[in-house]
């Protein structure tokens, strides 16, 4: 089991980062990858997504069960599942408030086969920094709502 | 018209592979005569023993420290200054055919460029206006037909059937694959049916061919051909075997049959080499985890070499072709040729195999030969002078008529022993740095005055009192570790205070972003 953690600080509100962050659906708004789509288990549309798939720019598609979506803890938890390389993944992702107008975001992965806890991890380190452009201060208010 | 630069690497060679450097078993004659017209260095060490960092110090000038490409998997920078881009600046036209590895290989979200541009078949790409890295065609190319490289994509498009030909370098864990294969089950080792067309060594001369073959006669140009052999896997095309029996081969002379003579030589060295003997510590992802090198057998090491040769043999015939293709342009009085590896392969030394913090000659003493354009007029020379691939892109620069460029960390490589003094060579430097979940090794060495003192700083295995100080004229193949010598205190002392002296401060250390 590989285990590895990305962080970064925002200028920004966690609230506001959390907006973003604690979406499954608006992960290819940040993070690298190109297609994200998410679903229901029971096909129910007005709850919480269990189920997300994400396509990468090599055209490899992942399969994700959703674990954890704390709108209080500003947690959000998911699991690569139903790949015949990844026996066992935990990624996580927190936004923890510092004072009212900064937060840390910290992206966690436990990951067996522990090489891929390398790749994700490089992935990740890309996102968060694309997070933090997002909310830098010469960011547009579309860009930070994902409003069109 | 200026002169003409043609820099040819291969990935993983030792010294010794070649005629030149007093190799026997491998015949390399066209290699061989580039450095009896040239100047063959005698003493060229990497500034690191693993493939991302030393390439990075040989595109832009600068140790480990500076460029900051302290382990594989952390990227060179898109804005590191690069030898490419200053002599594109001055009219050349560039172009790096081959493996190239500034970025990580292990790249499923496609973030590298040089990844990108495998897959997607483009050959260059700017950022802000500039050429990627100052290539105007880079070509890429890898161990075998896996991967985000265009002979991958070549090979999978034109000759899909040899795809599984080649030995699967990971296994289902992604790690290094330990498997056995050939007719000893020698680690990586493997009976390759792949014609030797289709193999990457002549690919990569294919390629590089073609490449020269769309430039004017009048052009000067800079060709970077980079053999990815003869890197492990060890599965040449199967056709060549017959080149050389293992059978027939001596074992290394820093091989001792005898297991506790062998394990008295590791015992003297800093810990971690006989912790990665037992399979205790494997430091980094280079070595196959699941392979405990205390299992390597007399015959293995045979076949692993006698594999080694046969590749060291089809790139010497690669070069061949290269410098007969580039006299029948008209080139050949004006081409400068330079020939080096990344770094060296253990190869059986101390019963090891494959790379990693270990810093003898088996890793650090490459091949580095520069065979001057003739019209330079340049007479041949052999120097012993220690040096480094830190003075390439200062050599290419003044190969080109230019001032050394200012991002570089050292002076072009010397012509003569005089010139060596002139040019203060009088040390090489070498690092290492490895962190691999909560394992880590670091290391600092310096070459100078034939002694090489290793320094281990404190990591996970080493409190920062271990080291390594060898001899080299009485004691070629570092097998006597005088570190802990009470008579050789002061000139330990002062070897490490000249390498401190002389070593650049490393920045913050940027992230790893895939093993390899």
């Amino acid at each position: 089991m590989g285990t590895v953690r990305r962080h970064i600080f925002i200028d920004a509100p966690a609230e506001e980062v959390w907006a973003l962050v604690g979406d499954p659906a608006r992960l290819n708004e940040w993070f690298p990858i190109t297609e994200c789509e998410v679903s229901r288990d029971d096909g129910a549309a007005d709850l919480p997504p269990t189920k997300r798939w994400i396509t990468l720019a090599s055209g490899l598609r992942f399969e994700e069960q959703i674990v954890t979506l704390d709108h209080d803890l500003r947690r959000f938890q998911y699991s690569i599942i139903n790949n015949p390389i990844i026996k066992s993944h935990l990624g996580t992702v927190d936004v923890i408030a510092d004072g009212d107008s900064r937060c840390i975001v910290i992206y966690s992965t436990d990951l067996d086969p522990e090489v891929m806890a390398l790749v994700i991890a490089g992935a990740a380190g890309e996102g968060l920094k694309k997070l933090k452009n997002t909310f830098s201060s010469d960011s547009t208010t579309s860009q930070r709502t994902g409003a069109q | 018209m200026g002169r003409k630069i043609l820099f040819i690497t291969t990935d993983q060679q030792r010294y010794d592979a070649l005629g030149c450097n007093g190799g026997s078993v491998a015949r390399t004659p066209n290699i061989d005569r580039l450095a009896s017209e040239g100047i063959n260095y005698r003493r060229a060490h990497p500034q690191s023993v693993v493939c991302m960092p030393s390439r990075s110090t040989m595109i832009t000038g600068q140790h480990v420290a500076t460029h900051g490409v302290w382990m594989n998997g952390v990227p060179l920078p898109v804005e590191a200054p690069s030898v490419a881009a200053t002599l594109k600046g001055a009219g050349y036209t560039t172009a790096l055919i081959g493996k190239a590895h500034f970025e990580p290989f292990l790249d499923p979200f496609l973030r590298f460029t040089e990844n990108q541009m495998g897959v997607h078949g483009e050959f260059n790409q700017t950022h802000d206006g500039r050429l990627h890295r100052g290539f105007d065609h880079m070509e890429s190319a890898s161990h075998g037909a896996t991967g985000p490289f265009h002979y991958a994509q070549w090979l999978l498009r034109n000759h899909p059937e040899a795809a599984a030909m080649y030995y699967r370098v990971l296994d289902m864990e992604l790690q290094v694959s330990a498997e056995g294969g050939g007719d000893t089950r020698a680690p990586q080792a493997h009976d390759n049916p792949i014609p030797r067309e289709w193999y990457h060594t002549d690919w990569v001369v294919d390629r590089a061919i073609a490449w020269l073959d769309t430039l004017s006669s009048e052009a000067d140009w800079f060709c970077w051909v980079s053999f990815p052999d003869p890197h492990h896997p060890w599965d040449p095309p199967a056709s060549e075997r017959h080149r050389v029996d293992w059978r027939d081969l001596d074992l290394p002379d820093a091989y001792h049959a005898d297991s506790s003579a062998r394990e008295k030589v590791l015992d003297q060295k800093p810990r971690h080499w006989r912790m990665w003997y037992d399979g205790k510590f494997v430091s980094n992802y280079e070595a196959p985890a699941r392979w405990v090198p205390s299992t390597l057998t007399p015959d293995q090491i045979r076949e692993v070499n006698a594999l080694t040769h046969i590749e060291n043999e089809l790139i010497d015939e690669g070069v061949g072709r290269l410098l007969k293709h580039v006299e029948s342009r008209g080139w050949g009085a004006d081409t400068d040729v330079i020939y080096s590896t990344d770094h060296g392969e253990l190869q059986g030394d101390y019963g090891l195999l494959f790379k990693g913090p270990y810093h003898v000659d088996s890793l650090m003493r490459v091949p580095l030969i520069w065979r001057p354009a003739p019209s330079a007029g340049v007479a041949p020379a052999d120097i012993d002078a220690p040096v480094g691939h830190v003075s390439l892109a200062a050599t290419f620069s003044h190969i080109a008529g230019l001032d050394r460029p200012t991002y570089t960390e050292a002076e072009r490589l010397p012509t003569s022993d005089n010139e060596s003094a002139e040019l203060g060579h009088e040390r090489v430097l070498t690092e290492w740095d490895s962190v691999l979940f909560g394992k880590i090794v670091r290391m600092r060495t310096i070459c100078r005055d034939g002694w090489i003192a290793t320094a281990c700083l404190p990591g996970t295995v080493h409190d920062g009192s271990e080291g390594e100080l060898y001899d080299l004229a009485n004691d070629p193949l570092q097998e006597v570790n005088l570190w802990d010598d009470p008579s050789r205190g002061s000139l330990r002392s002062e070897l490490l205070a000249d390498m401190w002296d002389n070593l650049p401060v490393a920045g913050a250390m940027r992230a790893v972003d895939a093993p390899v």
